[in-house]
Order: structure tokens, then sequence, then C-alpha cells
């Protein structure tokens, strides 16, 4: 590599690492596709059973019929699993979560709550989360993580007796299951509008920067 | 075969279940269509329209693997010794629902001083079995959550023989891969051979202390609390055990083999 390449390829503006390292923007978009895909197909094999008076327009649903919609759900399973095992792993490993998403305390919470809904809520450093991001975002690793458990439980009551009782047994985990879903899709909805109203936090997320 | 003849007797009741085969592909046509469809619109997916047939078939033959996948791990995480929980009688789920791919009043009806239960393949002992000789042996009972494939549940009370006691008294070769049943409804399913050999796989004879009524799979269902109700064979006529995979009536068109729970 040439030295003389490099000011043309980095302006030195952006010498500053990417707001989001590689590992993050990938296992993001995988994690993405993955709670996209058992999102879609949970809410078909929902509809062939549902736990509440509704159910969700075919339309938005994926697999067609039951059977396709299991097929789905049990194959993205190991993408959200798997990937989400490996996201836990490198932020614990390098440090990321706490130096991302700690401290954090309600006062904070409170603080940053209320400076965002009066539209005070400064973004100019990406680099850092306020207190209510950091938040949402640990809110929804627990909720992921709550998913996956009372998921195992929904997949293998018997073998996962412990997990099972834990949940407070089958017919408990599919309520778990549910809630926990409707507080991921809730976090999804306000993500996407806070995006939507912060474009360039996108553009960090696809692009690094 | 035995079935067959027998079915030949009533040209009404063979009219009716030839129609049923035929039609049953058809019915079940459009929605792997609208399955494969949909399975394209999303995600952006549809941009694989340029080769719509092969990228359709290579969807499904991935998730087809995958549950092939699951199949093994299933294999591997079923714990022989964990048993499926037990309940008081007090919260046996009442009426216990009817479940199976026709309404309760087509449930066929088996004659008790006709039935034989046959026994096939990988077995020393292939006599046919009465009803009273089943009967006549040791009975063990359990309380136990039946798992839908579609997620609801209900706790029932069954009664029989203990599936692995029938297997050692037929002379079964357990060390064969899969037990096969197949059923007055022209219903088939298979089992590993691992689940068969489980304490609580029980061929059931009774529901709730009675005779095991018509809707619920008279004369004979195979109960596994450790499988998905689909699992279950209800009105079985025909055991056979078998190196090589038998398939099953939901399994062959999507449906998870293993749906173990």
């Amino acid at each position: 590599m040439s030295p003389t390449a490099v000011p043309a390829i980095h302006p030195p503006a952006s010498r500053l690492p990417p707001v989001h390292p590689a590992w993050v923007r990938m296992s993001h978009a995988l994690n993405a596709l993955a709670v996209l895909v058992m999102v879609a197909s949970g809410w078909r094999i929902y509809n062939a059973s549902p736990l509440f008076g509704f159910t969700f327009p075919e339309a938005v649903t994926l697999g067609g019929w039951l059977a396709g919609a299991l097929q789905w759900h049990f194959a993205a399973m190991w993408l959200l699993a798997g990937n989400g095992a490996a996201y836990l792993a490198l932020n614990l490993a390098t440090g990321r979560l706490f130096r991302r998403f700690l401290p954090l305390s309600p006062r904070g919470v409170l603080r940053d709550l209320a400076a965002a809904l009066r539209g005070r809520l400064a973004h100019d450093d990406p680099r850092r989360y306020n207190q209510v991001q950091r938040l949402a975002y640990l809110f929804v690793m627990v909720d992921v993580a709550l998913l996956v458990v009372s998921g195992l439980v929904l997949w293998k009551s018997v073998q996962f007796g412990m997990l099972r009782e834990l949940m407070g047994g089958y017919e408990m985990a599919r309520r778990v299951h549910f809630a926990a879903m409707a507080a991921l899709v809730g976090f999804v909805v306000v993500h996407l509008a806070m995006v939507a109203l912060v474009p360039r936090t996108l553009r960090a997320m696809v692009l690094g920067r | 075969m035995e079935k067959r003849s027998r079915l030949s007797a009533s040209d009404a009741d063979l009219a009716l279940r030839e129609a049923r085969r035929l039609l049953t592909p058809r019915i079940e046509r459009p929605e792997r269509r609208a399955f494969l469809t949909r399975t394209l619109s999303l995600g952006g997916l549809a941009l694989l329209s340029g080769c719509e047939i092969t990228g359709q078939a290579g969807v499904e033959q991935a998730l087809s693997a995958v549950s092939r996948f699951n199949d093994k791990v299933q294999g591997w995480l079923f714990d022989p010794d964990a048993l499926a929980p037990t309940y008081p009688a007090s919260m046996i789920t009442r009426p216990f629902p009817f479940n199976a791919y026709y309404g309760v009043e087509d449930a066929p009806e088996v004659n008790e001083a006709d039935y034989r239960l046959e026994i096939a393949g990988r077995v020393a002992d292939r006599r046919p079995w009465r009803l009273a000789d089943l009967r006549a042996l040791p009975q063990a009972e359990q309380i136990t959550r039946h798992i839908c494939v579609e997620g609801w549940s209900a706790i029932g009370r069954w009664g029989g023989v203990r599936f692995s006691d029938f297997l050692a008294r037929i002379g079964a070769d357990t060390g064969a891969r899969y037990v096969g049943f197949k059923c007055a409804d022209d219903y088939y399913t298979s089992i590993d051979m691992a689940t068969a050999l489980h304490p609580q796989t029980l061929l059931t004879l009774s529901y709730d202390g009675r005779t095991l009524p018509r809707e619920y799979g008279f004369p004979m269902k195979l109960r596994m609390p450790t499988k998905l109700g689909y699992k279950n064979p209800k009105h079985v006529q025909a055991i056979f055990v078998t190196n090589a995979y038998p398939g099953g009536y939901w399994e062959d068109q999507g449906y998870n083999w293993f749906g173990g729970s």
C-alpha cells in the first residue's frame, strides 16, 4: 500500500475509528434479518391458535401455512441465537458493553427523556449514547434473551424442564414469548422512528461513519 | 393390505376414502404455492423472480435441510430419562379437544371383534394382537399435557401398556432406528427408537378410566408426552420396526419429523 494514496481514501476528518466497528454493523444487519423472519413467521404460527381475541393479517406473515411458518421460525432461530450470542460475547470481550451502555441511572434516563421530549437532546456525538438509548438497547438485549429462553421452553418443554419451571410452565411460556415479542416490536417501531428523525445514524450503522 | 380388502367390502366407504386421498394433495397444493409466493415477496427475496422456479425450490430445499438438521438436534437433546410433568386429576382439560385432519363425525369406526393389531418389520414375534390380549398386559396410567403443533395444549388422562414393555414382549429389534404406525383413518407416522423406549410412551387403550373412545383414537393410540400431538397416532392398526425412514402424513408435507417436546 502506497502512503501517498492514504489521504485520498481516508480524509483526515475520518481518521477516527468508525462509529460502529464492522462486527457490530454485521451483527446488526443479521439481527435485523433474523428478527424480521422470526416475527413474521411467529405471527403466522400465532394465527394457528390465537392466544388472544385477534389474529395477524396474513399479508404481513411469513410461511403461507403453519408448516411453512414453522420451517422459517426454526431456521431463523439459529441465526437469531447464534448471532446474538456472538454479539454479546464480542461486546463483553471488547469492553464495548461497559463503554457504550454504562453507566446508567434512573435519574439520567428521566433527565434525557425530558430533554428529548422538549426536542433539546443533542446528537452531536454519535459515539456516545444518551441514557434513554442506553436503557433501550440494554432492554432489547434482555428482551431477545427472554424470547430465546421462552422459545426454548415452547420448542422443548420436556427437555428444558428447569427453564419451563422458571417460565411458570408451558402455557405461561406462551404468554411470556408473546409479551416479549410485543415489546421487541414496540422497540423496533420507536427505533425506526428515531432513525427517521436522525438519518445519519442509519448511515453510521451501515457504513460505519 | 388386509385393510384394503376389508374396505372394498363397502364400496361407498372406499369411494369416499379414494376421493379424500385424491383431493388432499390438491387442497394442500394451493397453500404450498401461497407459502412459496409469500416466501419470495418478503424480505427483498422478490429479486429472485428472474429465476423464480429454481429460487423457490432452492428456498424450500434449504428450509427442509434445516428441518432435517433440527431432527438431529432434537435427537441429541432428547434425554431418555427426562420425564414430562404429570398433573393431578383436577387439572384435566374437560372436554378434552378433538383434533384431526377431518371432522369428529368422520373419525373411523373400528369393530372390536374384527380388530387385530398387526406387527411387522424387525420383530421376532409378528403374531397379530386382539384388544383383549392387549388389555391383559400390565397397565400403566398417566395424566400429562398434550401439546399441539398449533401452540395450544390440554391435559388428559391416558392408560395402557408401556410401549417399551410391549416392544420387549414382541421381540422388537430396539437397535433399529424407527417405529412406524399405520392407522385406520389412513394416517401414518413414525418415531425414533429412543422415544419409543421412553418410560412415558404408552400404547394407549383407555382415556380417563374408560375404553378409549372413537374420537380419541379407538381402539388404540400411541401416547407420547415427549412429542407434539401430530406424532401421537390414533386408531393404530399396524406397528412396524424398520431402519428405512417411513415419514408421516404431516411430516411428508413439511412438518418437522422429530416433533419432540
